[in-house]
């Protein structure tokens, strides 16, 4: 491949664009409403009306609100439809032809769509996630060739550095200084690794930008392995998204034939080969060592560290392992330059975050903000609120390492550090908005079953711990428990915290730790009457 | 010494696909997880034959292949239904109801969660997060996702798949 045959390629993809474009959502939410029999509804009356030449029905990736999936696009007119069956489908069609389409609306002037910044997402929903040539068109692959043939792989690292992007996996170590030290680490050999091991439940992030753009994710590792000097690749997907690994599989077939992965890529000496691990459901895998023994076949279990990574990784070689969302920022960052990027977001969490907005709130689905977007702004303005008169009491983020945030806080400007403050963590972007009818006890434990079904067992505290702390917190909401098991459940949740192996034990508490501190009353309405005279004199 | 890999274990074609991919990784010890995805993949589930024969073909000990194969949730080492039905009890799901759903699943089918009816009709299982949460409760009946689910629905549908099999 040579940068004139990619230009071949948009010029034939342009030539061959029809003038109306209707895109049909396929990526796994709207599939499981119909998507696909809608797609077929699509193409039928277009065929039947003879609109072949006029018409394309596209197949494209998410479009954010997957609550009311599918969802159909039509362009030019900016039009947006939801719930679209495949009985109705065809009359989207005949509005184009002059009649009516007998399907809802959906405002694409609602601030669900209208306060997103897309980056990330910027071709998600546009593009057929399983034609490279679509992603081609959209300025695919252009930015890897300029950064192979143009760029030293140290000026790739400062432009990462410069951007201030930080690690979209939660815990938000600067991606440049990462890339940075793998590039200088010594090794015969070294290895990129994507991190789409997301097992945060209430979180699909990764899950979207996998089936709705998986080249970009493609392009970005690529990019970091020349700018690291690794020539080898592994992505980990879970095995619970098989459309991803599809899409993937294909993407990548797609790419080698192409020549934009493979040896020599566009002519240069760089050679760079992705291969998919398919997880099999362990939690404890999303954590970076236990993720890297996976993938050489062992049990996931993490091991300490240092040595980290980036020095001593997989099979003992230094490793970049970087998040599927952080990936997907590369491309952005080396074509529209790293100050571009730097320009949204806070002094310290630049850019933007996808967040998955889920629970009881109004409008569900994916979205792409600034960081610096205030909770208020998500939940309310963007999500709607509580359906049905409900009241919005939380907000749950970074799963079972996060923590509730309640509805007081929500003016917080989003970004790592507030977060923290509040006692969560950005997590990897899951957002679960829980209403007046949550019991907070209830979630503590929810996500204590989580941390203690899924601890590997490797460290005593982990696997001894959780399973203590679980049985504190089902006395506690049995109405069994007394001040006394509250003041256990909280020395319980200081020694996992301080001295569990990895990132799992280590933030297994979290959950109980915040609601303890913003909704202690819960806690203690649920405890013996006998105790209640002893907590009130404190 | 030269090391002989072990004949596959019956002429039964699905063994070829799980040597292919065996062979595809260069028969390496890390093959090992892909493997046992090849093999449930063919056969459903993973029997004391096909780790013994793992172990052979990738020079790997059968403690460790059965230390990796009961690590991982989603390998099952007993046969399942003639379907399945899994109800996620990811966050967004749970605080939607669905521990509802799945109460009223098992009531009706008469199993617990990780059980398969005596008949061997139906799986039951619970997933910690499908990542269909703007569709919760979410329910994958035998591969397809359900979203939006309340308890009656399931019920309704899992006769329907069970009544279908009789």
């Amino acid at each position: 491949m040579l940068l004139e045959e990619l230009h071949g390629i948009v010029e034939k993809e342009r030539a061959a664009r029809k003038e109306i474009c209707v895109r049909c959502c396929m990526a796994a939410g709207c599939m499981s409403s119909q998507a696909a029999e809608v797609k077929n509804a699509l193409e039928g009356a277009v065929t039947g009306r003879k609109l072949m030449d006029r018409v394309e029905v596209r197949r494209v990736g998410c479009m954010g609100s997957c609550g009311l999936g599918p969802m159909v696009s039509v362009e030019p007119g900016n039009l947006l439809y939801q719930h679209v069956t495949p009985e109705n489908a065809a009359s989207i069609v005949d509005a184009l032809a002059g009649g009516t389409a007998r399907v809802e609306r959906c405002d694409p002037e609602h601030p669900f769509f209208t306060r997103q910044t897309q980056v990330v997402c910027a071709n998600s929903g546009r593009i057929d996630p399983e034609r490279v040539e679509d992603y081609i068109e959209a300025g695919g692959y252009a930015t890897l060739h300029h950064a192979l043939l143009e760029m030293q792989s140290t000026q790739v690292i400062d432009a990462v550095l410069k951007s201030g992007l930080r690690g979209r996996g939660g815990a938000g170590y600067p991606t440049g200084l990462k890339w940075a030290t793998v590039a200088k680490s010594a090794g015969a050999h070294k290895f990129v690794i994507c991190n789409g091991d997301e097992g945060d439940p209430g979180a699909f992030m990764d899950r979207s930008v996998l089936e709705s753009d998986p080249h970009r994710v493609i392009e970005g590792m690529a990019i970091a392995g020349y700018a690291v000097g690794a020539d080898q690749a592994f992505i980990y997907v879970r095995a619970e998204y098989p459309l991803a690994v599809s899409r993937l599989q294909t993407a990548i077939r797609q790419a080698k034939q192409h020549g934009l992965l493979g040896a020599g890529i566009f002519e240069s000496t760089f050679n760079f080969n992705v291969e998919i691990r398919i997880g099999a459901g362990a939690f404890v895998c999303g954590e970076e060592t236990a993720l890297m023994a996976s993938i050489e076949g062992n049990r996931g279990q993490p091991h300490p560290r240092p040595p980290f990574p980036a020095e001593s990784g997989l099979w003992g070689y230094p490793t970049l392992i970087n998040n599927v969302e952080t990936f997907a920022n590369v491309v952005p960052i080396l074509s529209r330059g790293p100050d571009w990027f730097a320009g949204h977001g806070t002094e310290k969490s630049k850019g933007t975050k996808v967040f998955s907005l889920t629970g009881k709130v109004r409008n569900n689905g994916l979205i792409e903000v600034p960081m610096g977007i205030t909770i208020r702004e998500i939940v309310e303005d963007m999500g709607g609120g509580a359906p049905e008169g409900g009241k919005v009491k939380a907000v749950q983020t970074g799963g079972p390492s996060g923590g509730c945030i309640p509805a007081r806080h929500f003016d917080t400007p989003l970004d790592y550090e507030s977060l923290v403050n509040l006692g969560s963590i950005m997590g990897s972007g899951g957002m679960v908005v829980m209403d007046e009818q949550t019991n907070m006890v209830d979630v503590a434990r929810f996500y204590m079953q989580f941390c203690m079904e899924e601890s590997c067992g490797k460290c005593i505290p982990c696997r001894a711990g959780t399973v203590e702390m679980h049985k504190l917190l089902t006395k506690i909401v049995e109405r069994r428990a007394t001040l006394k098991d509250l003041e256990q459940l909280e020395e319980l949740c200081d020694l996992v915290k301080h001295t569990s192996l990895c990132g799992l034990g280590q933030t297994a508490p979290n959950p109980v730790l915040s609601t303890l501190r913003y909704f202690r009353n819960e806690y203690l309405e649920l405890l013996q009457p006998q105790s209640e005279a002893v907590s009130s004199k404190q | 010494m030269k090391l002989t890999r072990p004949a596959l274990p019956s002429p039964d074609k699905r063994w070829k696909i799980v040597d292919a991919k065996m062979r595809r990784l260069g028969y390496k010890k890390h093959a090992l997880i892909e493997t046992l995805h090849a093999v449930q993949e063919s056969f459903g589930y993973l029997d004391e034959e096909a780790l013994t024969f793992l172990a052979g073909a990738l020079q790997v000990p059968p403690s460790k292949v059965y230390g990796v194969a009961t690590f991982y949730n989603f390998f099952s080492l007993k046969p399942q239904g003639a379907h399945t039905c899994i109800v996620c009890l990811g966050t967004a799901c749970y605080v939607k109801g669905a521990d509802k759903v799945l109460a009223a699943v098992e009531k009706c089918s008469g199993i617990k969660s990780g059980e398969t009816t005596a008949d061997k009709q139906l799986s039951l299982l619970t997933a910690r997060c499908i990542g269909a949460c703007a569709i919760g409760p979410a329910v994958i009946y035998d591969g397809t996702v359900a979203g939006h689910q309340t308890p009656e629905q399931a019920v309704a549908k899992l006769k329907g798949v069970l009544a279908h099999a009789t």
